[in-house]
This record gives C-alpha cells, structure tokens and sequence, in this order.
C-alpha cells in the first residue's frame, strides 16, 4: 500500500499573477502557484525536499510595491499580491545571472540550463577571454564520489542536506567569501580527513553535477556514459529493515548510480552509505 | 549531532587563550585530552539544546585565539569546537569568512594598511611600497594593504596588531614609513594617537548638540559625563514610560543615520509591540564604509552618551540585553567602551536594577572581524550568532524575527545618539532643527581634498558647498563622493545640492550614511572608480549570483577601460550598465544592489570615460 501524506488543510489565498487572478494554499511560494498554473520560471538552487537558500537568482519575478525583484522559490504568496513573472525587467535579470554562471563555471551537466541559455539569448562570452573562472581540477580523493567544484554554483544544497535540514553530519560548509567562497570539509582537507559519512545525500540533491558517483565521473571522463541508454528501477534496499526505496541506474547490465525517490515520505531521498554506494556484490558475477 | 574531530591536538598556548574566554573545560569530554579521562568523566554527558546555545560564543573564541597566536590552527580551531559543539566545517566556514582572521601560519604581528579612497588620495601606494620595502620576508611583520580603517581625517593610516596576552594594537596616522615600521616593530611605544576632539574641527562649539561633548569631557570618567548633563535623557525616559519615549521618538522626526533612513518611532513601535520574548537590542558600530569614521569619533569622545541612548533603547523597546557589535578595526573605542560598561555597571546604570528603577539592562560588546556586509542588519545578526556574516532574505524583517529568531530593533551609533537631545529638548524643539522631513542634526564625515578633514555637525538643509567651504575645500575641486561607496559623485557645479534625504534624492543621487569625499584634480578618476569596484570584489560576502560575479566582472571590465575613452571604452561601458541593473534588481541585500552606483554616476554625471 502506498501512503499518501495528506497534510493539514490549508485556506486559499488569492492574487494576481501574470494578470490572472490565481488561488493558491496558505503557505505556498510564488514558484508553488506558477507551477500550479503551468508556468514555467527557471531555478537552479531550488529543489523539491530542501528549504530553498534563494541564492542563484535565477528565478526572480516582479513583485508589485516591491523596490526589488524577488526570488519565486522563497517568497510565500501574499493575498493581494501582483506578481509579473515575464517582464523585461525579470528577464533581464535572468539573462545576466544566467551569463554571470555560465561564464565563471561549467554548466555542462546542468539539466535544462542549455535551453534556458538559448531562451534567455545569453552570450556568456561578452565577458570577454579572460573573465574569472573558478578553474578547479576535480577533487579525486576516495572511490565512491567526487567533487568537481568547477562546475559548483554554491548554491547551499549540499550544505543543507549535509546539515540540519537531512543528515545532520554538518561535513561540510561554505568557506571564504566572495568569488573565493568554495563548498569545503572542515581544514578544506580531503574528504576521507573529514567528518563525511559517504551517505551522499549531497549528490542526491546537488543540481549541477558538481557533485558525482565516481562511477559516473570515470564513465563520462572514458566517454561511455550514456543516459539514453540507461534503465531506471525502483526497488527496495536489501540491508536493513527499514525499507528505504533505491533506484538503481544500469547501463549496459550494470549498476552505474543509485538515487532515491522524494516523494516517499519516509526517505525523501535521503540514503545511507550502503544503500547509496554497497552495489557491487549485485554485480560481481565471479 | 555526532561530531567528528579530526586528531589535530591543540598548544598549550592555544587551549589557555580559548579556556580563559571559556573557563576551564568541566570533563575531558570537552577538551582534547581523552587519555586524562577520570571516572568522574565516563559518568558526564551534556549536550543538545545547552550545548548549541553556546553557538554565539564561536566569533569571540576565534578573537581569544586570533589575538593570543596571531592565527587559527586546526588543533585549535578543533579544541574551540569541542568546547562548543560547534561542526568544525562550520566553524571553518566561519573562520575563512573574516579577513582579520588566518587559518595559515603567518607572524605574530600584522599591519594593516588603507589602501581605501581617503588613503590612496593620500599617499597610500607610496606609504604600502615604502614599508613593503623595509618589512619584507624575515621582519617577522605580515604587511597587509586593508580596505577603509576608518581613519580617513588623519590619511594614510596604519594599523598594526601584535598577538600576544594581552594583544597590542598600535594605530599610526597621518602614517609615514618611519611611523608604520615603528607601529609594527614596537606598538607598547608608538606614539599616541591624538584625542578624538582632533577629528572635529567644531569642537569646543556650544551650539553642538551630537558632537558637544566631544572634546569637552574625558571619555573615561563617567562622572564627567555625568556632569556635564549626562543621563538626564534616562531619567527624562523613566518619567516619560516606554510608551511615552517612543511618542517623543516618533514625534522628533528622527529617521536613522545608517543610511537607510527609516523612520526610528516606527521601527521601536514595531518591535515593542511583539509578543514574542525576549526582544533584543543591537547597535551597529561596525562601520566600514570607505570614508565612513563618525562611529568611531562619536564612541572615542563620548562613549557614555552611546551607553545611556542604548539603556533608553532598551527600555522603550521593551529589551534588557543591548548587544553593541564594534568593528574589529577600532581597538581605542573598544578600551573606551569597556572601561564605560564597567564603569555603569559599578555604579547601577546598568544591571539588574537601572538607577534603582527597577528596568534590568546590561550590553555586551561583539567584536566583528573585518567584513564590511556584517554592517548589514541581517548578516550582522549571522555574525553575532556565530554564523558567516551572510545577509538573510527579508521577510521576515528584524522586528519580528532577528537576533537569535527574536524581535530586535537594530540601530546605528549615531541614530542612537541622538535620542538623547530628542529627551533633553523635547520632541517638538528637536523637530525644529532641519527642514520639515529631515529633523535634527546631521553628522558628516568630510574627508579627502580638504584643509580640516574630520566630523561636522550641521542641521539638516545646509548645502554641500556650505559644508566644503567650512571644511575648506582645495582648489581644483573635482568630483566629490557623496554617500561613501555605494552612494554617488556630484560634480563641483552641484554644490548647492540641500543636505537632507529629500533634497539628494530629488538630485538623483543619495545622502547615505553622511560621508562626504572631496577628490580634487590631481586624483585619477579612472584608477579611484578601480579601486571602488575592489572593494565590493573584495566585500561580497558570496552568496547569491548576481553580487558574487556580478562585483567580479565590473571589476574587470573597469581594469579594461582603465586608460580608454569614448567609443573605445563604449562596449565596456554598456557591458557594465547591463550587469549593474541586475545587480541592483535581483541581489539579496544592498550590498549588491548598491556596488554600481558610484561608478554609475561617474559615468553618468562627471562623464568619466568621455
């Protein structure tokens, strides 16, 4: 039997979005009713299990009386509110902060931020040849995931699901400031130094790719990962009773990554070392 | 939480500096020393909610270490962490956050200099090259070229800090070489810096109502201060009842001085009102906005009259802890203040029971530690808290949710000040200072092409030509920084713009925080503009896009620019407006939405790059 967490009823509130009157619960964000409504308003650090840091600000919209433009994933919806989510104003934000990444990391790996790029007509080039880049070489320390911040937008994820919002390991923080801040263990050590407990729920949750299954780095660095030639399976982990549900990604009949759902309501996503990483006696076939 | 130490072991030096903030560790179960485990330890637990509520101890703890080795090592980061309960990747986080802080060896005494605005006007390029040259590798001196110290009416500063027990700090300025190298060599004898009267050119003034103390007392005697009409606005408040100071507050007109200029009635009304306990009071002394040094002035010349505005702050707003967050720079106005908390605290004007009235009040100084974004309202709350000093995202605002999640009324040094004359005159006399929408006195840092750079006081309405011509403005005036880094340039053709919030916003420019920088021709405009978009390179704290790269590639397109003009430099130009909107429409806090205006209007009112 699957459950189906209902929650508390929540009253409706109305206002205007785009011209439209909508109605949205109580306590729903602005990125909440658009999606409601079908509209589709670009984010990169927020994700569906963790409260969101609104860093990226990718998703802003125009909010009516508001000096600013605010950001979607966060601002809860207010009855009354005017909100615009398509002006030149919002649009122009989006290209420039779009430009801004994609100039100083690598978002190759990033789902979707291609089309937005295209979308948005940004040229992340105009910033010339020799704009900053973070320019990191790929952490390569342990041999279950790695960590390639050259491709990090910091955009909290991981520190959150490190922290009090999933695993409560507190492994890693935001270190520096400025363009220098960098995802980092505590000494900036190597990760095995750390207070890591290889759960990876910070892959699960990471946007970009920035953070991986070494499995996948070394398939995509020998040009073999395929994701269209990829099966997903659900299946329930095997180790222990609690019945945290697994899927496993398989190329060419083997195991090259596992997440997990986040809509169950017991997991949200959340793995432990064996379940995220202890494949590979399902496929040693000696 | 189930914390992980690596096995870095901590000096005896190190675990000293962090135990006499702490005390000493009650179990081994806190400190390092697992091999001294008693039998009393293996029946000793504590932790969770007692054990986190510590968190807020994390900045002064890194201070003990800074300031007794000079730099935070692992074992000590680690020790500290232990004692706290603190993630040490947290607590990392935090310690790479702050520029006064290393996490590398470096030598016991550092020495800062300001390469800011007033400073490179001055000579800083070459007072940094001239020490460069005599401290270099071997002094045994780590020289640091530093953003503002706040000491612009005395440029070029220095300033140099030895770690030690007890640390000694040594401020040089008007610096030369001779003077640093003295600073840093032997900061117990270099020579005295002079009182802070000398940054007031109006000082002795009777007609002063912020700054007249300034000069006339002796900052370390509260009776002095007492005798020359000090803590008559407390006992005004006591008569008046908290509700009845906030009507006075409200009805003077007073707007804050931060440069936000917020109603301050309001703001108190608005906290007082919450029912959530406890609220909090904070003062913001950690200003760091270049050209910016009145806080610093106000506090070394007058440091009761801030604790008496803070006391009346409390009670009106219903808080009994004042939490005074002091920018790590000022280390005077840190011995000022503590000698006049000790000094209240002895004689009943703070503690359990002011002036026998039964309101119990007491203020605890936090020591920033060199990060300008820690001025703003939330990031400052971050700090205090033992977090980076990043900004939160608005709503919820302070006054419902601020320090430690409770209601707090956040407050500068000179808004604060100035509720004493608000109780001493009354509200409706005070209202008649200025003009109609711009109430009371006004504080002005003048500084740069200027014979007497210092504080003035004039009400509201005086023209900024009034002003330049009283701190006797140089020949050649060309530009002049109105608001400080992130306010803007008027030409010298703009000088009968009205000092008042309303009459700089109907120019298009803003008042700020009140600072005034003088540039005159001699100053490349080019290179000053260079220096401004370092600055907020440097500052952003990182958090969101738009701030994080957005300060990067300005900085960059202005280093292109540097020696070009009109159609050459017109791409870059057009680059720079594009990216600036967006940093102004779509970055978390002001800091961002602030980095491009002082360049903007350069470009756009002094026609820098024609």
């Amino acid at each position: 039997m699957t459950v189906i967490p209902l929650g508390v009823p929540r009253r409706l509130l109305e206002f205007t979005l785009d011209g439209e009157p909508v109605r949205a619960p109580e306590g729903s964000t602005i990125l909440d009713a658009c999606r409601a409504a079908g509209k589709d308003v670009p984010t990169l650090c927020e994700g569906d299990t963790l409260t969101p840091k609104n860093a990226c600000r990718v998703c802003v919209v125009e909010v009516e009386g508001a000096r600013t433009l605010v950001p979607a994933c966060s601002r809860k919806a207010e009855p009354g509110m005017e909100v615009r989510t398509d002006t030149e104003r919002a649009r122009h934000s989006r290209k420039i902060v779009l430009e801004l990444l994609a100039s100083s990391v690598d978002l190759s790996t990033t789902p979707k931020v291609a089309g937005w790029l295209k979308e948005y007509e940004a040229k992340p080039d105009r910033f010339g040849p020799d704009a900053a880049r973070l320019n990191e070489e790929p952490k390569v320390d342990n041999e279950l995931y790695v960590r390639d911040y050259d491709k990090c937008i910091l955009c909290y994820k991981c520190v959150d699901a490190c922290g009090d919002q999933w695993q409560n390991t507190f492994a890693i923080s935001v270190a520096g400031r400025g363009f220098d801040a960098r995802i980092a263990v505590e000494h900036d050590a190597p990760l095995t130094d750390s207070a890591c407990v290889y759960c990876g729920n910070c892959i699960e949750v990471c946007p970009t790719g920035a953070l991986s299954f070494k499995s996948e780095f070394d398939m995509r660095a020998a040009g073999t990962w395929d994701e269209s030639a990829q099966t997903e399976t659900t299946t329930v982990c095997a180790y222990c009773g609690v019945g945290c549900n697994l899927t496993l990604h398989v190329q060419d009949n083997e195991i090259v990554k596992v997440t997990s759902p986040h809509d169950n309501p017991v997991t949200h996503g959340n793995l432990c070392i064996k379940g995220r990483f202890g494949y590979q006696h399902v496929q040693n076939r000696d | 939480m189930d914390l992980h130490f690596g096995d870095s072991k901590p000096t005896d030096e190190e675990k000293a500096a962090v135990d006499a903030l702490l005390g000493p560790p009650e179990s081994s179960w806190e400190g390092a020393a697992r091999d001294e485990m008693t039998a009393a330890d293996l029946r000793w637990a504590r932790g969770g909610r007692e054990a986190r509520e510590r968190r807020d101890l994390l900045l002064p703890g890194l201070h003990a270490i800074n300031d007794r080795i000079g730099w935070i090592s692992e074992g000590a980061l680690d020790y500290l962490c232990r004692r706290l309960t603190v993630p040490p990747a947290e607590a990392y986080g935090v310690a790479t956050f702050y520029a006064m802080f290393s996490v590398e060896p470096r030598p016991a005494t550092v020495l800062h200099l300001c390469t800011d605005l007033a400073c490179a006007a001055a000579g800083a390029a070459d007072l940094c090259a001239g020490v460069e040259a005599r401290l270099g590798l071997g002094s045994g001196v780590s020289v640091r070229r530093s953003p503002c110290l706040g000491l612009c009416e005395r440029a070029p500063a220095a300033l140099a800090i030895k770690a030690g027990d007890p640390v000694r700090t040594a401020v040089s300025a008007p610096a030369t070489v001779e003077r640093a190298v003295l600073a840093a060599s032997a900061p117990d004898s270099a020579e005295e810096e002079p009182p802070a009267a000398m940054a007031v050119p109006q000082a002795g003034d009777p007609s002063l109502t912020l700054l007249g103390r300034v000069g006339v007392v002796d900052p370390s005697s509260l009776d002095d201060y007492r005798a020359h009409g000090g803590y008559t606005a407390l006992r005004r408040a006591f008569e008046l009842g908290p509700a009845g100071v906030i009507r006075e507050v409200t009805d003077s007109g007073l707007v804050g001085r931060g440069g936000a200029a917020f109603p301050t009635g309001r703001k108190w009304q608005a906290t007082a009102a919450q029912p959530d306990r406890p609220h909090h009071l904070v003062c913001n002394a950690d200003e760091s906005e270049p050209g910016t040094f009145k806080d610093r002035v106000l506090i070394e010349g007058d440091p009761f009259s801030l604790v008496e505005a803070m006391t009346i702050a409390g009670y009106a707003t219903g808080a009994h802890r004042g939490h005074l967050y002091l920018r790590g720079e000022y280390p005077r106005a840190l011995r000022l203040l503590e000698n006049a908390l000790a000094q209240c605290r002895a004689r009943g004007l703070l503690g359990d029971d002011v002036l026998g009235q039964g309101y119990a009040f007491d203020i605890e100084i936090r020591r920033g530690a060199g990060a300008y974004i820690c001025g703003e309202e939330t990031a400052l709350f971050n700090s205090i808290e033992g977090y980076r000093g990043e900004p939160r995202s608005k709503p919820p605002f302070p006054v419902e949710k601020g320090l430690f999640g409770k209601p707090t009324v956040e407050n500068n040094v000179e808004t604060l000040v100035n509720v004493l004359p608000v109780l001493t005159m009354g509200a409706p006399a005070y209202a008649a200072i200025g003009t109609d929408r711009s109430t009371g006195p006004k504080l002005f840092c003048v500084s740069g092409s200027v014979e007497r750079p210092g504080i003035y006081e004039l009400p509201f309405g005086a023209t900024l030509g009034e002003l330049l011509a009283l701190s006797g403005v140089r020949d050649g005036l060309r530009a002049v920084l109105l608001g400080g880094a992130a306010g803007g340039f008027v030409r010298p053709d703009e000088l009968d713009i009205p000092l008042t919030f309303e009459g700089t916003r109907e120019a298009g420019t803003t008042l700020g925080s009140g600072v005034v920088m003088a540039f005159d021709d001699t100053v490349p405009l080019p290179r000053l503009l260079l220096r401004i978009a370092e600055f907020f390179r440097d500052e952003s704290c990182g958090q969101c896009v738009p701030c994080r790269v957005g300060t990067v590639r300005q900085e960059e397109a202005l280093h292109r620019i540097a020696e070009r003009t009109g159609a050459a430099a017109a791409g870059d130009i057009a680059l720079l407006r594009e990216v600036g909107r967006a940093m102004r429409d779509a970055s978390i806090c002001g800091l961002g939405q602030t980095a491009w205006n002082a360049v903007e209007s350069a470009i756009d009112r002094l026609g820098a790059y024609e």
